[in-house]
C-alpha cells in the first residue's frame, strides 16, 4: 500500500527489470511457472533469447529483439503483436505453459 | 560523506543523523531482528554497505546494472482509480485502462487486479464480474496478470459474518469456543478461496495472490496454506503467491498446527518453508515497521529477517515493501528516498528475488 508514484513507480525505477519494456515479464514468468530464483530465471531467459544476462534490462538490445520476436513492447505499433498473441509466443519461446494461452488455444481447437 | 545525513523516522518525519549514529541505529535494528526471530545478524560488510546506501547523497538511489529484480504488486494498477484510504489516486478510469497503463506506461514486470474490498468474502458474491474482467484483461495484457485478494478471515465473524467473534469470546474466558469459531471460519474461508481460485483458473488465471495472509492470525494462515495446496493439486500451472500480513503469525487461536507445525509465532524464515511445502511459487515476507524507531533501524531489522528467509527458501522471495513494512515509513504518500533505499538494500543485501 502507498500512493502509486511513491510505491510501485519508485520500486520499478530503483530496482525493477522493466516489464515488457525489456525482459522483466519473461523473467517473471520463469519465477511463476518454474519457481526459479532470480539468477536462475535470468540465466534461463538470456539463454532462450541468446543474449547476455546484462542485456535483459538493456533497452537498446531488448526493444528491437522484442519486435523481432513479436512478443510485445511498451510502444506497440498499430496491429502489431500484443496481449494474448504476444503471450502465446512467449509461452513457446520460453517452453512454458501459460494458463490463459492454454485456454484460448483450446477454444481455437474446438 | 556529510557530517549529517537526512533520513527519517518510521512515521516518515525527516530527521538528521551523523553516519555513526546511523550505523548505531542499524546495529540495534539488526540485533532486535536477531533476538526476535533467533536468526543470525548481518555481517559487518553488510552493515557498511547498508550505511553506504542510506547515506548516498541522491534523493533517489538505484541498484547497479545487473542487480534488477522482479516487481510484483497487490492491486497497484487499480490504485489509480480508488481513494485515499488505500493510497489511491482517485482518477476516473476503468480497470482495463488502469492495468494496461501500469503494464505499458509504468513498465511493471507483472500486473494484477482484485476486488475493490480486496478480500475473498465479497469476491464470492460478484465472482462472475471478476471472472469477466480477468478474462478480458488476460487477453489484453502481455506481462503476467495476477488476481489478488486477502483471506481476511475477520469478515467471517459476527456481526459481518456467520461465526461467533473470538474477540468477544476470549475476554469472557471462553477460549475453547473462540478456538472452535476460528476453526469453523477457517474451514469456510478455505472453501471460498478454493472455489474462487478454481473458477478463476477455469477462466485462464495466470497467477493467484493470497495477499496479507494471517492478518486474523494463525487460523487464517492455516486456511491459506490448505487452500494453496488444494489449488496447486487442482492445477499446478496456476502460479501462487503467498504474501504475509506481519513478521510473525499472531496466535489468535494459539494451538492450530499445519501438518505438525504450530503456526502461532512463526517468523518469515519458517513461514516460507510451509508456503513452499504447499506449492506456493513466490513468498512475500512482511516485516513490521516500528514508527518510533528510525528508518535505518527499521531497514536493518527487515534486511536481517529477509536475508535469512531468502537463504532458507527454495522458491523466489518477494518482500512486501509497501507503507509500514520492510522499512518503509508509515506514511500514505511514502517518501521516495526511503522506498528507493529499501529497494536497493533488499536487492543487494537481502538478496531478494523480487519486491
Amino acid at each position: 500500500m502507498g500512493d502509486p508514484f511513491g510505491m510501485p513507480v519508485t520500486h520499478i525505477v530503483a530496482a525493477g527489470m522493466g516489464g515488457i519494456r525489456t525482459a522483466g515479464d519473461l523473467v517473471a514468468w520463469m519465477q511463476m511457472t518454474r519457481r526459479m530464483k532470480l539468477a536462475d530465471a535470468k540465466a534461463y531467459v538470456a539463454d532462450k533469447l541468446s543474449v547476455d544476462v546484462m542485456d535483459l534490462v538493456d533497452e537498446d538490445v531488448m526493444c528491437p529483439l522484442r519486435k523481432e520476436l513479436g512478443i510485445g513492447t511498451v510502444t506497440p505499433e498499430a496491429g502489431g503483436p500484443e496481449g494474448i498473441l504476444a503471450k502465446s509466443r512467449v509461452a513457446d519461446l520460453l517452453g512454458i505453459e501459460i494458463n490463459s494461452v492454454k485456454r484460448i488455444r483450446s477454444q481455437f481447437a474446438t | 560523506m556529510s557530517d549529517y545525513i537526512f533520513t527519517r523516522m518510521g512515521d516518515g518525519e525527516r530527521i538528521q543523523m551523523s553516519p555513526s549514529e546511523i550505523r548505531d541505529e542499524m546495529q540495534k535494528g539488526m540485533e532486535r531482528a536477531s533476538e526476535l526471530a533467533r536468526i543470525p545478524g548481518l555481517s559487518s560488510d553488510e552493515i557498511e554497505l547498508l550505511l553506504e546506501i542510506v547515506t548516498e547523497p541522491g534523493r533517489v538511489v538505484s541498484v547497479p546494472h545487473g542487480h534488477e529484480l522482479i516487481v510484483t504488486d497487490d492491486g497497484m494498477a487499480e490504485c489509480f482509480t480508488g481513494s485515499e484510504a488505500d493510497g489511491c489516486s482517485g482518477i476516473s478510469m476503468g480497470r482495463h485502462a488502469a492495468v494496461l497503463a501500469y503494464e505499458r506506461a509504468l513498465a511493471a514486470d507483472t500486473s494484477s487486479i482484485g476486488h475493490s474490498d480486496y478480500s475473498f468474502k465479497p469476491v464470492k458474491a460478484v465472482l462472475e464480474v471478476e471472472l469477466q474482467t480477468y478474462h478480458q484483461l488476460s487477453q489484453l495484457t502481455t506481462a503476467p496478470l495476477f488476481y489478488g485478494s486477502q483471506p481476511n478471515m475477520g469478515q467471517y465473524f459476527q456481526p459481518d459474518g456467520p461465526f461467533p467473534n473470538p474477540v468477544d469470546l476470549m475476554p469472557s474466558g471462553k477460549i475453547k469456543a473462540a478456538q472452535a469459531a476460528q476453526e469453523a471460519a477457517a474451514a469456510q474461508l478455505c472453501e471460498d478461496m478454493v472455489f474462487i481460485g478454481r473458477e478463476l483458473n477455469a477462466m485462464g488465471c495466470e497467477g493467484f495472490n493470497f495477499d496479507t495472509a494471517g492478518s486474523t492470525g494463525d487460523a487464517e494462515f492455516y486456511a491459506t496454506l490448505k487452500a494453496a495446496r488444494q489449488l496447486k493439486e487442482y492445477d499446478p500451472n496456476m502460479a501462487i503467491i503467498i504474501g504475509m500480513a506481519s513478521e510473525f503469525v499472531l496466535g489468535m487461536h494459539g494451538e492450530i498446527a499445519f501438518e505438525g507445525h504450530q503456526l502461532a509465532g512463526l517468523f518469515p524464515h519458517d513461514q516460507v518453508k510451509l508456503a513452499e511445502s504447499v506449492g506456493a511459487d513466490i513468498f512475500g515476507p512482511a516485516i513490521n515497521v516500528d514508527t518510533s524507531k528510525s528508518f535505518p533501524w527499521n531497514l536493518a531489522k527487515a534486511l536481517t529477517m529477509v536475508k535469512e528467509t531468502v537463504a532458507r527458501a527454495g522458491i523466489p522471495v518477494h518482500p512486501n515493501v509497501g507503507m509500514g513494512v520492510c522499512g518503509i515509513p508509515m506514511l500514505l504518500q511514502v517518501p521516495i528516498d526511503c522506498v528507493s533505499r529499501a529497494a536497493k538494500a533488499l536487492a543487494l543485501i537481502g538478496k531478494a528475488d523480487g519486491l
